[in-house]
């Protein structure tokens, strides 16, 4: 009896840090970003719709922020399209747009299209600004208080329900404590 | 057309197609200006991962991104960044991920001592299995000499 005791706990053991290996999978392939909790990287950035008035990174404290990585040659970002739209329409926090390695023509006539969600836009040609934010596939979307810190980041395209349950709890939380 | 002359034509397509290779190459990065300096960004660019295809080094990839970031490591090596300034520079934007070698930390520490414990573990349960089957021949002996 004794001399299964031993195997049987190592058996036992391992079947738990392999379960537990199992059911963590699917977050596994979601990278964590070693940005939260730091300071937003600085930047100036072309502003899309105004070429005299850059856009700088500066100039947003003070603000939340909703951040959003994307392009038109993005086939995710047209569907999540219709949600910055929406949170547009909440009006509680402002988007920030970066246009990544895009066109600029391009990046207008899809506003036009299919309506601008975002407060400003500045576009990212080279995709300096998309490495900076460790940025890897977009849509990716990032909320920034008003110090300029990263409090949160969604990779993928958002959704109502990501927006409800990750970002704005974070918001009001930070309002009610006074931060 | 005699047969040597045709081999003769099959061996020149054959070097012309191995000629053409580095054509194909996917880095278009411009070489960087010293032999060290493009060996330091060769290495660097084959351990460090293409995060959006994450089985691919940047070396390999030709995603858009993976060209940005290998003329990141570029232009850092250009502008005199030690090898370990370059990967501490991607892992401070993407993680430890980036890193195809991971490095020790004392969060992965078990991680890297795993292999010698185990080995402590398999020698340990090893001597006593061998402990007791020689115990176990001595009694039988015993008993085969006392019979």
């Amino acid at each position: 009896m004794n001399r299964f005791l031993l195997p049987l706990a190592a058996f036992v053991l391992l079947l738990a840090v392999l379960l537990v290996g199992l059911k963590r999978a699917p977050e596994k392939s979601i990278l964590p970003s070693p940005l939260i909790g730091k300071p937003a990287p600085q930047f100036t950035l072309p502003n899309l719709f105004d070429n005299a008035t850059p856009l700088q990174s500066d100039s947003l404290k003070g603000h939340w922020w909703l951040v959003n990585v994307w392009g038109t040659w993005c086939v995710e970002c047209r569907a999540e399209h219709a949600v910055l739209l929406q949170i547009k329409q909440q009006a509680q926090v402002p988007i920030l747009g970066i246009d990544w390695r895009d066109h600029d023509e391009d990046a207008l006539t899809w506003l036009a299209q299919l309506g601008n969600p975002y407060e400003r836009v500045g576009t990212d040609h080279d995709g300096k600004v998309a490495i900076d934010l460790g940025v890897y596939g977009a849509p990716e979307s990032f909320l920034i208080n008003p110090a300029g810190t990263v409090i949160y980041k969604h990779i993928g395209p958002l959704t109502m329900p990501v927006w409800q349950h990750e970002f704005l709890p974070r918001v009001s939380r930070a309002s009610v404590s006074g931060a | 057309m005699s047969y040597a002359r045709a081999a003769g034509v099959l061996l020149w397509a054959w070097a012309a197609l191995i000629g053409a290779a580095p054509a194909l190459a996917v880095d278009i990065t411009p070489p960087l200006p010293t032999p060290q300096l493009q060996q330091r960004y060769l290495r660097l660019t084959h351990e460090l991962r293409c995060m959006q295809c994450q089985s691919e080094s940047l070396a390999d990839s030709q995603v858009d991104l993976a060209a940005d970031l290998r003329r990141q490591v570029h232009d850092l090596l250009l502008a005199g960044n030690s090898d370990d300034q370059v990967r501490d520079y991607m892992v401070a934007r993407y993680g430890e991920f980036i890193l195809f070698r991971p490095r020790m930390s004392w969060r992965n520490a078990w991680l890297w001592g795993a292999p010698a414990l185990m080995m402590i573990g398999g020698l340990l349960v090893a001597w006593r299995i061998l402990r007791a089957r020689t115990r176990l021949a001595d009694v039988e002996d015993d008993e085969a000499a006392r019979s």
